[in-house]
C-alpha cells in the first residue's frame, strides 16, 4: 500500500494499468465495444450504468477471468494483445501471476466455507505467493485487526454476517499486496445497515492511496470517494470526469435517466461542495 | 446347532479371521482403486477435449449398464486371453474398484456441480492454478457433500468382496463354503459370515456419521 503521491492530485502522472481498444463478445453479443483507459497510481475509480451495459465483464477482462476478445492490456510487466482470431492467448502462467497483482472482490463475498477466516487469508500468500506459514499469519493478524474482525479469526464464515464476510474477503485479496483493487458491486448483497461498515473499510483503503475500480450503485459513495467515475453505456464508456461533474451535473440525457432511475433523491446528490 | 460354541471358536477362528483380514484388505484396495478412478471419470467428463470426455462416459456407461460379477469374470478369465494374466486377489480388487469408481464417478460429479461458482471464481482470482483450486478448495468441499453416498459405496465394497468366491478367493464367503463342504452346517456358517460382514458394514456407518458431525462444524 503505497502512500504514493496521493493529496489533491488525487494521482501521480505514470498510467500504472491502461487498456485499449478493448472488446468482449460473448458469441453474436458484443458486450464491451472498445474500451481505452489509463488509471494512474492512486486513482479511486468508481464504475456506474445499467444493468447489462458491461461493467462486470470489463472488471473481468481486466484481470482476465475473461479473457477479451480484442485490445491490448498494459500493466507493469505485462503487455498482452488480444485480436480476433490470433491465436496468441496469455500463458496460464501469465495469468495466475496477472491476477497475484490485481486483487478482486465480488457481489457475493465467496469466501471459502471450510475454512476459517483465517485460513482464508493465509490460503493464498502460502500457496500462491509461497510465503511461509508464519509470515502470512503475521500479515494476515494484522490485516484481520486492521478491518475490526481479529476475535473472529478462528470462526467459519457461516458464523459471520454478510458484512463481516465481506470485509474478511477484501482482507483476503488485500494479502496478496495487490497493486490494483477491483470491486464488483461488494455492497448489492447486504442488509442495508452492513452496507457502512464495507464502504467506509473501502474509504480508508483509498485514503491510503490503493489504486481500485470500484462498480458500484452508491452514488454518495462514488462522489464522495471517487476521484473518478466513469458512465458505461451499451459497452463503451459514455463519460469519464471527475465525480462531481459526472454525478453532480450530468450532461447527458442517459446519465441523467441512469441517476433518476438509481437514486430515490436526485437532489442529496447536487454538485458537491 | 452352535451346541459347541466355544469350541468351534476355537477351530474356526483362526480361519474366519484370515478371511475377514482378506475382505478388509480387499475391500480397502480396491475403495483405493476406486476414489482414482472415480476421480478420473468425473474430471474426464467435464474435460475440455471430446476424446477423453468419451473415454468417461463409456467407462461410466459400460460399468454401470453391466453386472459387477460379469466385469469380475471378464478381469479374471477374460483378460488371461489377450495375454494379461492376474492372481486372483489383484484381479477382484482391479475389477471390484474399477466397477465402484463409475458409480463414484457419478457421485463425484454431482459433488463437484453442487459447489457455487463463485468459489473457483474466488480462487482463481487470487492466482491460484486449477490443479491448486481443484486440490485445496473444490475437492475438500466436494468430500463434504458426497460423504454419505462415499459411505454407502465403501458399504456395497465391503459386500461385493464376496463375489470373488467366485474366482478363488478365500474371503469369508467361499471360507463358508469350504467349511460347510465338510462339516454340513449351512447355517452355522453361513450365520457366522454375515455377522462378521455386518459388523465391518456397521463399523462404517458409524465412521462416516463421526465425519459427518465434523464436517457440520462449518455449515
Ligand atoms: N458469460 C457470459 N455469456 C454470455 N453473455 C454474458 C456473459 N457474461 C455477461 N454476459 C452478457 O453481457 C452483458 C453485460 O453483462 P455485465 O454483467 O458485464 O453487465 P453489468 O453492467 O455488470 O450489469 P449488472 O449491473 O446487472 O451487474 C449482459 O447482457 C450479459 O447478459
Ligand atoms: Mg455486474
Amino acid at each position: 500500500m503505497t502512500q504514493a503521491a496521493h493529496c489533491d492530485t488525487g494521482a501521480s502522472a505514470q498510467p500504472m494499468l491502461s487498456v485499449n481498444g478493448l472488446r468482449k463478445s460473448y458469441g453474436q453479443l458484443e458486450v464491451l465495444k472498445g474500451i481505452s483507459l489509463s488509471v494512474r497510481e492512486g486513482e479511486v475509480i468508481s464504475v456506474i450504468g445499467a444493468s447489462g451495459s458491461g461493467k462486470s465483464t470489463f472488471l473481468r477482462c481486466l484481470n482476465l477471468m475473461e479473457t477479451p476478445s480484442a485490445g491490448h492490456l498494459e500493466f507493469e510487466n505485462f503487455s498482452l494483445d488480444f485480436e480476433s482470431g490470433a491465436r496468441r492467448q496469455p500463458t496460464s502462467r501469465q495469468l495466475c501471476e496477472l491476477r497475484t497483482r490485481i486483487g478482486m472482490v465480488f457481489q457475493s463475498y465467496n469466501l471459502w466455507p471450510h475454512k476459517t477466516v483465517l485460513e482464508n487469508v493465509i490460503e493464498a500468500p502460502i500457496h500462491v505467493r509461497k510465503m511461509s506459514r508464519r509470515e502470512a499469519i503475521e500479515q494476515a493478524e494484522g490485516l484481520l485487526g486492521r478491518i475490526g474482525l481479529y476475535e473472529k479469526r478462528g470462526s467459519y464464515p457461516s458464523k459471520l454476517s454478510g458484512g463481516q464476510q465481506q470485509r474478511v474477503a477484501i482482507a483476503r485479496a488485500l494479502a496478496m499486496s495487490p497493486k490494483v483493487m477491483l470491486f464488483d458491486e461488494v455492497t448489492s448483497a447486504l442488509d442495508p445497515e452492513l452496507v457502512g461498515e464495507v464502504l467506509s473499510l473501502m474509504s480508508s483503503l483509498a485514503a491510503e492511496g490503493m489504486t481500485m475500480l470500484i462498480v458500484t450503485h452508491e452514488m454518495a459513495f462514488a462522489r464522495d470517494v471517487g476521484t473518478r467515475t466513469l458512465f458505461f453505456d451499451q459497452g463503451v464508456v459514455a463519460e469519464d470526469g471527475p465525480p462531481a461533474e459526472i454525478i453532480g451535473n450530468p450532461r447527458s440525457d442517459r446519465l441523467r435517466q441512469f441517476l433518476r432511475r438509481v437514486v430515490h433523491d436526485p437532489a442529496q446528490l447536487g454538485p458537491s461542495a | 446347532m452352535f451346541v459347541n460354541f466355544w469350541e468351534d471358536v476355537v477351530e474356526y477362528g483362526p480361519g474366519f479371521l484370515a478371511a475377514t483380514v482378506v475382505v478388509l484388505g480387499v475391500t480397502i484396495a480396491s475403495i483405493l482403486v476406486s476414489w482414482v478412478c472415480g476421480l478420473l471419470g468425473a474430471l474426464g467428463k467435464q474435460s475440455r477435449f471430446a476424446p477423453i470426455r468419451g473415454v468417461a462416459s463409456f467407462y461410466v456407461w459400460f460399468i454401470r449398464g453391466t453386472p459387477t460379477l460379469v466385469q469380475v469374470f471378464i478381469v479374471y478369465f477374460g483378460m488371461p486371453q489377450i495375454g494379461i494374466k492376474l492372481s486372483p486377489v489383484v484381479a477382484g480388487i482391479i475389477a471390484l474398484g474399477v466397477s465402484s469408481g463409475a458409480y463414484v464417478a457419478e457421485t463425484i460429479r454431482a459433488g463437484l456441480s453442487a459447489i457455487p461458482k463463485g468459489q473457483f471464481e474466488s480462487s482463481l482470482a487470487l492466482g491460484m492454478t486449477r490443479q491448486g483450486m481443484m486440490i485445496r478448495i473444490i475437492l475438500p468441499q466436494v468430500l463434504r457433500i458426497i460423504l454419505p453416498s462415499l459411505t454407502n459405496e465403501a458399504i456395497s465394497a465391503v459386500k461385493n468382496t464376496s463375489l470373488l468366491s467366485t474366482i478363488t478367493v478365500v474371503e469369508l464367503t467361499l471360507f463358508a463354503q469350504l467349511m460347510i463342504a465338510t462339516t454340513f452346517r449351512p447355517f452355522d456358517f453361513y450365520i457366522a459370515a454375515a455377522l462378521i460382514y455386518l459388523v465391518i458394514t456397521s463399523v462404517l456407518s458409524q465412521l462416516s456419521a463421526f465425519f459427518e458431525r465434523r464436517y457440520a462444524r462449518f455449515s
